[in-house]
């Protein structure tokens, strides 16, 4: 299997779809001449032309607004937010339009629409530019979340995401873009909503997603030197979340360690944590506990913005902690 | 204008009157929960606007849209039925008066949030264009909506992709209770539209004719010019926001002086005995005959089953996994 980047991986979901079906077409802000403002698009619009690679005015409400619109006419709009710190101004039409409009008409409006967006702090970007807040987004019943944590997971992720017909918010994480790894040739549609073992083990179950299972994957590793095998549930998809890998592992491992970016109060680690205390306290050796963001606003200072975001280290100190 | 299209268009304004009516009573009984938002007053605004399009043409309102949904062909029944939270409502009882659709008939919905279906509606114009279409989206809202941020944003789209908009504000003159000189820094909200290079003009809403003569003219226009356009249609609302609203911010004098002067179905009854259109005994019939629906229409939603409680996540998604 060729050995590609996460850009490039998510770059030929994109190309392979938009060639597949016609129906497929992309708007944002610099998709389009500029070639995406993480190049994910580069060479999209020579391709694939104006009407198909639209750029869009600084307007992230109307860009979900219209992608939301477009659906409804039977298109299959992927819409792009820059950041998903610009999401804010969109939350709307994400949260409050997209997710309701099918249950709250009877079904009758149909949304076949994908929000690709970029999350994840780490390049000195400060408040305002580096938050993860995928948990908010989670929240609501009607959207689907998607988080992949690995190139082949990205692509066949993304692929499943543009043909379902329901309005999928696709995170992809600024500091995995470079992330080599093994994509399949050919098809290989991933389907939404299942959760995957990315590293198998006995002894701790490492529950996490996204920028965080390559943190995990290199604190397993190390664990691994210490005859600690640790075992690593990727959620892949937060919403609708697959718990039954979650479940299988620590049943086995009777401890868990969740690893998430964003900030620990109301987070995906309480979410998964809860659920396994629900469905499989009988089996709980410890305390399950929880890596995350240092509750503060992240600061542009690379030494704190470090020390706030979770590290290695803390996964390590984490697993030591439930053992 | 045949003889039938002019009176087809009071039976429509007559309908939407006695089912309002019947709604009101309905809430004050308790039959109907949530917000209730009448449209008596304005009925001649929807019913000469859609009466001008063609069948290819999408309506999109806001959640005064019970009018809007008679208008666009939803039965009277099926308009209560939802308002009683029914099986048999046109969104399953699951949206209410705020949320009424019926695709099928090309209406769109009933949206709650103000402002928040204008992106949407360029996005339908979009979607049109992009598919070879020739429809126009028709886009609803009040004088309210235009001082968010989703009605410039979306104004702006349309113009920068000469989107086949209609763009039409009901100006009712009151935003909930605050007036439009005291929300808006232009009280001829049409004005608005001149800062996105958008054609525009205003029309008398209380006359049904001259909303459609208008209407008709500009839906045709936006169609072969491939542009959007924008419309004020000057109205007023003669009952409160919703129910409940205690109406500081008018007098019943005000109001008195509309409903006495300016009502839509007074006016065009008198514009159909001058010109010899009709007669008072056949526009009587048609009265009788909406009553005669509209008390039918109660009775089938009121004995309309509930939703099913195993069926509460219906709908949820398309697909799941």
């Amino acid at each position: 299997m060729p050995r590609i980047t996460m850009r490039e991986a998510i770059s030929q979901a994109l190309w392979e779809e938009m060639e597949r079906d016609p129906k497929v077409f992309i708007m944002g802000e610099e998709v389009g001449v500029w070639g995406g403002s993480y190049a994910v698009t580069r060479g999209f619009y020579d391709h694939f032309g104006a009407e198909r690679v639209k750029d869009t005015p600084i307007s992230e409400a109307t860009i979900i607004g219209a992608a939301i619109g477009a659906a409804l006419t039977g298109l299959r709009p992927i819409a792009e937010l820059m950041t998903i710190n610009f999401a804010f101004s969109a939350f709307e039409h994400i949260v409050n339009q997209a997710a309701k409009l099918h249950y709250m008409f009877a079904g009758q409006m149909i949304l076949p629409m994908v929000i690709r967006t970029v999350g994840g702090g780490g390049r000195q970007l400060a408040a305002t530019h580096s938050q993860t807040p995928d948990a908010i987004f989670a929240h609501f019943p009607g959207l689907k979340v998607v988080a992949p944590g690995t190139p082949e997971d990205a692509k066949g992720l993304l692929k499943s995401a543009i043909r379902v017909n329901d309005p999928v918010l696709f995170i992809e994480s600024a500091t995995l873009y470079q992330l080599k790894g093994e994509v399949s040739e050919g098809e290989n549609l991933i389907p939404i909503g299942k959760s995957k073992i990315q590293r198998p083990g006995k002894d701790v179950t490492i529950v996490t997603y996204s920028k965080m299972l390559e943190t995990s994957l290199k604190a397993a590793d190390q664990l691994a030197q210490e005859g600690i095998e640790a075992e690593i549930v990727d959620l892949r998809t937060l919403r609708p979340l697959d718990m039954a890998p979650v479940l299988e592992s620590f049943k086995k491992t009777n401890r868990a360690v969740i690893v998430e970016e964003g900030w620990r109060s109301f987070g995906v680690g309480a979410e998964v944590a809860s659920r396994i205390y629900e469905e499989a306290f009988d089996y709980v050796d410890a305390p399950i506990q929880r890596v995350a963001q240092k509750e503060v606003p992240l600061p542009y200072n690379q030494t704190l913005e470090q020390l706030a975001l979770p590290q290695v280290e803390d996964v390590i100190n984490a697993v030591k902690e439930v053992l | 204008m045949e003889k039938d299209d002019y009176l087809e268009l009071y039976r429509q304004m007559i309908l939407i009157r006695l089912v309002e009516d019947q709604a009101s009573v309905l809430y004050q009984q308790g039959k109907i929960g949530g917000f209730l938002h009448l449209y008596i007053g304005q009925e001649a605004v929807s019913t000469g606007l859609i009466s001008a399009r063609q069948e290819q043409d999408r309506v999109i309102t806001a959640y005064r849209d019970h009018g809007v949904a008679i208008n666009c062909g939803i039965p009277a029944k099926v308009v209560l039925a939802e308002l009683l939270g029914k099986v048999t409502g046109c969104s399953e009882g699951r949206g209410g008066s705020m949320h009424m659709a019926d695709v099928s008939r090309n209406f769109w919905g009933g949206h709650a949030i103000v402002g928040a279906h204008l992106p949407i509606a360029a996005g339908m114009a979009l979607g049109d264009r992009y598919q070879g279409s020739d429809s126009v989206t028709i886009c609803m809202f009040g004088d309210g909506a235009t001082n968010i941020g989703y009605f410039h944003e979306a104004l702006n789209l349309s113009k920068v992709w000469n989107l086949s908009v209609l763009w039409v504000c009901e100006n009712n003159l009151y935003g909930m209770g605050t007036s439009v000189d005291r929300a808006s820094a232009v009280s001829e909200i049409r004005q608005k539209a001149e800062g996105f290079k958008i054609p525009n003009s205003r029309v008398d809403g209380m006359d049904v004719l001259k909303v459609r003569e208008a209407a008709q003219n500009i839906i045709e226009t936006v169609r072969s010019n491939k542009t959007p356009y924008f419309l004020e249609i000057e109205t007023y609302r003669f009952r409160g926001h919703s129910m409940g609203d205690p109406e500081r911010y008018r007098t019943s004098e005000e109001v008195k002086c509309w409903q006495n002067e300016e009502d839509p179905i007074g006016i065009y009854h008198k514009y159909l005995l001058d010109n010899k259109i009709s007669s008072d005994g056949e526009l009587n019939e048609l009265e009788k005959t909406a009553e005669q629906e509209v008390q039918e229409a109660v009775q089938f939603a009121e004995s309309s089953p509930e939703p099913l409680p195993e069926d509460l996540y219906k709908n949820l998604y398309v697909e799941m996994e």
